[in-house]
């Protein structure tokens, strides 16, 4: 039955150029390890910068590899491709781990435990969404997609004796692994129709006819990452999640988790089904115009301030889907993957940004509430000034980042043409404007309103979380001011077999 | 070949999976329900390769069980934190956040 497995074996050519993001990232994670069993409990502090560098270490091949001029390298048949769309995305996943890195080594300080595992977990979920990047093939992405998700599972569950962590832990394993599970079946499926793993065979024996296997297939993989990516209705973990883990976290969950979620998304999508856009596209549209609006509705009622940070950041995961649904009419993939990955740097700076700024406030006032950001101008300028840069990209105001994320998003619509692209930029524009009244809520609290316990002593920052505001702001202003800086790294050209290319 | 009967038998076992995920409210019982949808995907991919002569379903079989393995011990670490904070593995009783 197995007759055709009589092939020669050959070594498989391994580029380690190409690999070495992964292989620095790898050693750095067992270097961590074998230092916390080792080292004695007051010399533990060295793990953080071992962990820093490892995160740096391994961005500086993403850059040689992304200034070399060989093009795509493909490794192991085409099933493992480093190209520039999943070069811009691993240099996307190392910086945003390295800025969760300063936000946890603040954390530290107020005394949380287990550093050692807890530098392990994080580095081994960035390793999974840098292979992730570079992922094409359904099991390797299946790979990539467990390992950036396990680790996630325990950092959530981190503080252990807390009830709200535990709890953030188990919703967030249990939907996670339902949703894996489903997309298994539509991966097994999708085998079975294709005879291939690959996802470029897979793209050809899809081909443009629908049937209800193939929808079903197609359906129940893009149903698997819309729960990573916290689209509604596959959105319920989220609040809970992102309120009862610790604060570095959910920032690592809601912006590298997610970036990593839409990654996979765009792969499969572009790579796997560019035949199938009669299935995904609709699919697409409603979840779009679903997450944006009940994000944003939700969003609007919410007294706590991490929580809402959740529900805004589940309402943004549909400006970024929102480009999806037109990606399969002609001549629009191309902008429609630009506006998806500009608007991940933009989103990713921005909203690691507001989590910075809600540890240095959250620290002072030991509060979670929207209210204690209450007149946060007249102490600490500085910070309230950055909060309001941030807020203001999360609601696209010009000319921060946030602005021209969303300009390109609307743009791929209107160069769609029709009459439901026009519908759902719409839908867009009405969520855009709720949006600011949520955010404009924060602004107000730390502008005009009084300090709520009259505590104006200055806020102290530490030099770790400096650095994090520093590089998260300046990124946001940077990307609004010049956004032709990274525009380009969203070319379809980059992503080595998109669309039959 | 047989391939309809395993696809039969997959897609069975995997609704039943669906349903104990939806309808259980015991953390452990949930846990099982998700196994057997890992299951149903393993026998689908089994009968696929079999079909196909190629082994890359077997393939993803083995790392499909070798993964299962590592999120259920996963899985049962955390309900059993959530067994000794609480004394129960209900998941309806899970409603510190709400909104």
């Amino acid at each position: 039955m197995l007759s055709t497995s009589a092939a020669a074996w050959t070594t498989p050519v391994v580029d380690y150029h190409a690999l070495a993001p992964e292989i620095i990232l790898a050693g750095g994670i067992v270097l961590l390890l074998l230092l916390d069993l080792f080292i004695s409990e007051s010399k533990k502090w060295i793990l953080t910068p071992v962990a820093s560098f490892t995160a740096l270490g391994a961005f500086i091949p993403v850059l040689t590899l992304a200034l070399s001029d060989e093009g795509a390298r493909s490794m192991f048949d085409g099933r493992y491709m480093v190209d520039d769309f999943s070069l811009v995305l691993k240099g996307l996943f190392l910086l945003a781990g390295y800025v969760v890195i300063l936000l946890t080594s603040d954390h530290l300080r107020e005394g949380d435990y287990y550093q050692g595992e807890y530098w392990f977990l994080l580095l081994s979920s960035i390793l999974g969404m840098v292979m992730m990047a570079s992922s094409r093939d359904l099991i390797s992405i299946f790979v990539a997609l467990e390992f950036l998700s396990i680790p996630a599972y325990m950092m959530a569950a981190w503080r252990k004796r807390d009830l709200k962590s535990n709890e953030a832990g188990i919703k967030y394993y249990l939907l996670g692994v339902f949703a894996s599970a489903i997309m298994l079946y539509g991966m097994s499926l999708l085998y079975g129709i294709a005879d291939s793993t690959l996802l470029v065979d897979i793209g050809k024996q899809l081909g443009e006819d629908v049937t209800a296997i193939r929808a079903v297939a197609v359906l129940f993989v893009v149903i698997g990452f819309a729960f990573k990516v916290s689209a509604v209705p596959f959105h319920t973990w989220a609040p809970d999640v992102y309120q009862g883990a610790p604060t570095p976290v959910t920032a690592f969950l809601s912006v590298a988790s997610k970036a990593a979620g839409f990654v996979a998304l765009v792969t499969v999508v572009y790579v796997g089904f560019p035949g199938s856009h009669e299935v995904w596209q609709p699919v697409f549209w409603i979840l779009s115009a679903l997450t944006m609006t009940v994000g944003n509705v939700m969003a609007l009622k919410q007294t706590n301030i991490v929580r809402m940070l959740a529900y805004s950041s589940v309402a943004q995961g549909g400006f970024i889907l929102m480009p999806l649904a037109v990606a399969g009419i002609d001549g629009v993939a191309n902008s429609a993957l630009r506006a998806v990955v500009t608007y991940l740097l933009v989103y990713a700076a921005t909203n690691l940004g507001v989590f910075a700024v809600v540890m240095v406030v959250s620290r002072k006032t030991r509060s979670g509430e929207i209210s204690s950001f209450g007149g946060l101008f007249s102490y600490a300028p500085g910070v309230a000034s950055l909060m309001t840069i941030f807020l203001a990209s999360l609601a696209g105001i010009p000319p921060l980042g946030g602005w021209f994320g969303k300009f390109a998003a609307f743009q791929s619509l209107v160069s769609a043409g029709n009459n439901w692209a026009y519908a759902l930029a719409v839908i867009g524009g009405v969520n855009s404007v709720v949006a600011f009244g949520y955010y404009g809520n924060i602004m107000r609290e730390m502008w005009m309103k009084p300090v709520p316990d009259g505590d104006t002593a200055p806020v102290k920052i530490h030099s770790s979380l400096g650095v994090a505001l520093g590089i998260t702001g300046l990124a946001t202003l940077v990307l609004g001011v010049f956004p032709g800086l990274v525009i380009h790294f969203g070319d379809i050209a980059g992503l080595a077999g998109a669309f039959g290319n | 070949m047989l391939v309809n009967q395993f696809l039969m038998l997959g897609a069975i076992l995997f609704c039943i999976g669906v349903y104990g995920v939806i309808a259980r409210k015991n953390a452990v019982l949930v846990l099982m329900s998700i196994e057997l949808i890992l299951n149903s995907v393993n026998i689908n991919l089994l009968a696929f390769s079999l079909r196909n002569g190629s082994t890359d379903g077997h393939t993803f079989a083995l790392y499909i069980i070798a993964v299962a393995a590592a999120e259920v011990g996963v899985g049962l670490a955390m309900v059993l934190l959530m067994y000794r904070n609480r004394r129960s593995v209900g998941l309806d009783e899970l409603s510190e956040m709400k909104g």
